[in-house]
């Protein structure tokens, strides 16, 4: 342990500590701007700079290991302005149209421009008035924004080995762009959205689409019918001044219905769909030896982008099932305008998603099962947090309402889709019940629970022990599909989920800045299943209905048609 | 009068730099076969007291580097020379390179050994190709010779980027990346090349090696400088009579390089200011001349010992002209890696021009001043450290210059 004094205060703390962990320790904050703390320390942006005690050099907080007996003074006179110096010269470089920015009000610049009082900035203001990049359906890049903290790179490359993004020329010039100064759909970006967690500033962010909604809910013609993702309730309460999970469902309906969507319908009803068409063909792999092994998991969009752009000799392996998100598109305009008798060229479906990626998923040209296009529109849970701010509604007054009927019905197995581990959870519980014809003991199956980057399990089926693998992020993907490509994988199912902890940590969802948030929202998603009277996917009433009336039988003929897809390789011309 | 004295430069047209068998005629080799003889421990105890320092510009303890090398559990360790010579009027490294190339491979093998490395490189300036031509031969005959025993040594090459002379840069460029500095600590002594412990010396500090294992510690303590011991090579260029290098004992003053082996200032002109150590050296008055020309004592007089450049500057020179010069090379040069040096060399140079060009005001001035203080202190490498200085010196010592030209 090193005994440190930081402002006076005295604390001790393991031996190398970071003079910024010191004064977290000690009640002090210092600021960061570069600094992430789920990524390797960076030290660029200096604005964490202290005065230590003996030293000519200011310190990096982030990045000075402490020593025993060290003094260091976080908010003395030349702490002060050398902070408020490199400030001003990042804002110098900024555009200030704080107004319009997507970020007005959750942008760690703004709220340091604040909090260090800057007033007259006396450098000119230079921007460079780079055009913005909206080569994909799914991000938006602001070059002009942009501070070079280059913590869009450490989500890109560290934690998702996509290495879309890099650095760009030099000194003042410098600048991140995607590979080779191209567009970043010219770049392996698989459009997770990472990135825009980790970005302090509006440098990157959702394609938003707010007001081709407004416009669908103004067309009296339209017939706004909408999904919500497993992973989008608990994390919209923290946009609408709750705590994550505090929002109860039927009162998310019901703001929903106050936007103006006509049907409120769920995803977590073709979450649950989703594992008995995948719990199939999982069983046809095994069994009958039809299809490759192992299988993977497809309902993640920018885990289908890496397979699709990284590893497409393994695109076999990917189970055909769409993801819930497009299951439900086709669903919406066929089986459920046919049962509720709605013109389907007049159903406008609107899906609500943790991701970035499913704004790209829902525009590929094959998602088109329907006749029409499966998912008009795509809105991030962000997107809908401004919505709802701009509504004005008061959730704490709102009278609770049910989702409406055919494909609102779910399981608890369809809620635990928002977390890493738990497509696989809920596929362990309905593969178990269809091929022990043995009801479940205990329906938790912990071990592939939590924020571990790869995770694993054995299940007994009928003395066939099934090894089962789950790994989230494409850092642990990467590593998962290199064993599977080099021969050595043990597993027979994998899922993979792109972000970080699943889709809670989905690049739509409300800014993240660390995993520590991630692991709280995961602890919601298994609460609410915990509730849930109904907790296996086979055991949903509605779905049940579905292939009883409309789909007849699992991978039958109407599922193909409708639920399952093929993978092409994507060429991307810097990949 | 003061006098030159030869320690690496001492082959300079004595030997073919390419025969390696002059080398070894003059007694090359001979200290790396001594080492061997010495042991580890000893070789790097008698280098520590010798107190030989970096000639890179930090000056810090070679041995004690050493040591901490040696010491730091690893696989492999890593010896790095450090040829990137880049700094404008500094041309040292290329002479003693092009002269008795086998002093530094020599003084690497000695290095390597000590510290217990079997891979060296040399990075070497992008823009001396000739020189890695001599690099690759003279370590191509070591290896005939089986000198280098299981010493490796390759030569790798910069591509034009002043700030991969900072040693962490350098290390980032050799493993193939962006050549942008790291933070420190940890030190290349600890975590270097490929993360593993790595001493970066530069060629002028390895060159010294092989004397100081022939002829000890104490004669080299005993000459130049008591904190600084031993040479330096300065580089002669600007306003000054004889443009060439000089390698002199440390306690050689200011005065005596410039007026005595440098022959004073042309056609009768008046001195009015040298810069030493390069672009980010201090500016420095007529009336600091008598400093001695060792680290500390530079220092001292917040200039620095640098490189060794030595550019001299007479009367006719217009000091905030030069320093609008300098402030444009480090825009150029700046990485872009933090913020402070990024926007700040941009900055620092914007101002310079406007005051150079008559539009600056008192307020541009402060500006200045503070936007130096900032910098100086808070970025993260050496160069955006340093890249004020000469705006910093000259306010302080050449403010004349300045007001001459500010409004308001």
């Amino acid at each position: 342990m090193a005994n440190v004094t930081i402002d006076g205060i005295n604390v001790s703390v393991p031996n190398g500590s970071t003079i910024l962990a010191a004064a977290r320790e000690a009640g002090i904050r210092i600021p960061t701007l570069c600094f992430h703390p789920d990524q390797a320390v960076k030290a660029n942006c200096r604005i964490c700079v202290c005065e230590v005690e003996g030293q000519r050099l200011l310190a990096a907080a982030c990045a000075m290991p402490v020593w025993d007996g060290m003094v260091v003074k976080t908010k003395s006179p030349r702490v002060i302005e050398a902070r408020k110096t490199i400030l001003e010269l990042i804002l110098s470089h900024h555009p200030q149209d704080c107004l319009n920015c997507i970020r007005n009000g959750v942008c760690e610049l703004q709220d340091l421009a604040a909090e260090y009082m800057i007033r007259d900035n006396p450098f000119e203001l230079r921007v460079k008035g780079y055009a913005r990049d909206h080569s994909t359906p799914s991000l938006v890049r602001d070059q002009d924004k942009c501070i070079n903290c280059r913590r869009c790179i450490g989500a890109c490359s560290e934690i998702q080995t996509v290495h879309a993004l890099g650095v760009e020329k030099r000194g003042h010039e410098a600048m991140i762009v995607p590979s080779m100064g191209g567009s970043l759909s010219d770049s392996p970006c698989i459009m997770c959205g990472q990135c825009v967690h980790a970005c302090p500033v509006g440098a990157i962010y959702e394609n938003e689409q707010i007001d081709e909604f407004l416009a669908a809910v103004a067309d009296p013609d339209k017939v706004v019918v909408t999904q919500i993702a497993p992973a989008v309730r608990v994390a919209i309460a923290e946009l609408v001044g709750m705590n994550s999970g505090e929002l109860d469902m039927e009162v998310f309906v019901s703001g929903l219905r106050q936007l103006g969507f006509d049907y409120v319908l769920h995803t977590n009803f073709t979450a649950d769909l989703t594992i008995i068409e995948e719990g199939n063909e999982l069983l046809q792999r095994l069994t009958a030896g039809k299809g490759k092994l192992p299988m993977f998991t497809s309902c993640s969009p920018g885990w289908i982008n890496f397979c699709e752009t990284f590893y497409p000799d393994l695109l076999d392996n990917l189970s055909t099932c769409k993801s819930p998100q497009q299951m439900f598109g086709a669903l919406v305009k066929t089986y459920w305008a046919e049962k509720m008798g709605i013109d389907p060229s007049k159903i406008y479906s609107v899906s609500i998603m943790p991701c970035t990626a499913k704004k790209f998923e829902a525009a590929r040209p094959e998602m088109n099962a329907s006749g029409y296009r499966d998912v008009d529109l795509v809105l991030t849970t962000r997107e809908v947090g401004r919505l709802f701010k701009m509504s004005g509604l008061d959730f704490t007054r709102l009278e609770p309402s049910n989702f409406d009927s055919w494909m609102g019905e779910y399981t608890g197995a369809a809620v635990i889709f928002g977390a890493t581990g738990g497509v696989m959870e809920a596929a362990l519980r309905t593969v178990y019940e269809v091929v022990t014809k043995e009801a479940l003991q205990d329906v938790n199956f912990t071990a592939v629970r939590g924020m571990k980057g790869i995770k694993e399990a054995e299940v007994d089926l009928n003395g066939t022990k099934v090894r089962v693998a789950v790994g989230h992020s494409l850092g642990s993907a990467r590593q998962l599909m290199d064993q599977v490509k080099a021969g050595e994988s043990p597993y027979h199912f994998i899922e993979i989920m792109a972000c970080p902890g699943g889709c809670i940590g989905g690049g739509g969802q409300p800014l993240t800045k660390s995993n520590m948030k991630r692991a709280e929202r995961i602890d919601c998603i298994y609460t609410e299943d915990e509730r849930l009277p109904v907790r296996k996917s086979h055991d949903n009433q509605e779905v049940k209905t579905l292939y009883d009336e409309f789909l007849h039988e699992p991978l039958g003929h109407k599922s193909h048609e409708l639920l399952h897809t093929h993978y092409h390789q994507q060429h991307k011309k810097f990949a | 009068m003061a006098k030159e004295l030869r320690i690496v430069l001492r082959n300079y047209q004595v030997i073919d730099p390419l025969k390696i068998e002059d080398y070894l005629n003059t007694g090359g080799y001979k200290s790396l076969e001594k080492a061997r003889k010495m042991g580890q421990s000893q070789v790097i105890d008698e280098l520590k007291k010798s107190n030989l320092r970096g000639r890179g510009g930090a000056g810090f303890n070679a041995g004690q580097k050493w040591s901490f090398v040696r010491q730091a559990f690893a696989d492999r360790k890593y010896v790095v020379c450090n040829a990137d010579e880049g700094e404008p009027g500094t041309y040292k490294d290329r002479i003693i390179i092009e002269n008795d190339p086998q002093s530094l491979l020599e003084g690497m093998a000695i290095c390597a050994y000590a510290v217990g490395a079997a891979k060296g490189y040399i990075y070497c300036r992008g823009e001396y190709p000739y020189v890695v031509d001599i690099l690759k031969q003279a370590v191509a005959q070591a290896k005939v010779k089986g000198l280098l025993g299981d010493f490796d040594i390759e030569i790798r090459m910069g591509a034009g980027a002043y700030v991969c002379g900072e040693e962490t840069a350098l290390i980032e460029s050799i493993e193939g990346r962006r050549g942008e500095p790291r933070y420190k600590p940890p030190y290349p002594g600890v975590a270097g090349l490929w993360g593993q412990p790595t001493v970066v010396n530069n060629v002028e500090t390895f060159a010294n090696v092989p004397a100081i294992i022939e002829k000890g510690s104490d004669w080299f303590k005993s000459i130049g400088a008591a904190s600084y011991p031993g040479t330096k090579v300065f580089t002669l260029t600007g306003d000054v009579v004889n443009k060439t290098f000089v390698e002199v004992p440390t306690n050689t003053t200011i005065r005596e390089l410039i007026f005595g082996l440098g022959g004073g200032i042309p056609q009768g002109r008046r001195f009015k200011a040298v810069q030493i150590g390069g672009n980010s050296g201090g500016f420095i008055p007529e009336s600091l001349l008598d400093t001695p020309a060792d680290f500390d004592s530079m220092q001292k007089i917040g200039a620095t010992l640098g490189s060794g450049a030595v550019f001299v500057m007479d009367e006719t020179r217009d000091i905030v002209d030069v320093v609008e010069r300098t402030a444009k090379f480090f825009e150029h040069e700046s990485c872009g890696k933090c913020a402070p040096c990024r926007e700040g060399t941009m900055r620092v140079h914007e101002i310079v021009e406007k005051i150079n060009h008559g539009k600056g005001t008192s307020r541009d001035m402060a500006l200045l001043e503070r936007l130096g203080r900032v910098m100086s202190a808070a970025c993260l490498c050496g160069l955006g450290q340093a890249a004020p200085t000469p705006v910093l010196t000259t306010m302080q010592h050449f403010m004349a210059d300045y007001q001459a030209k500010v409004t308001g």
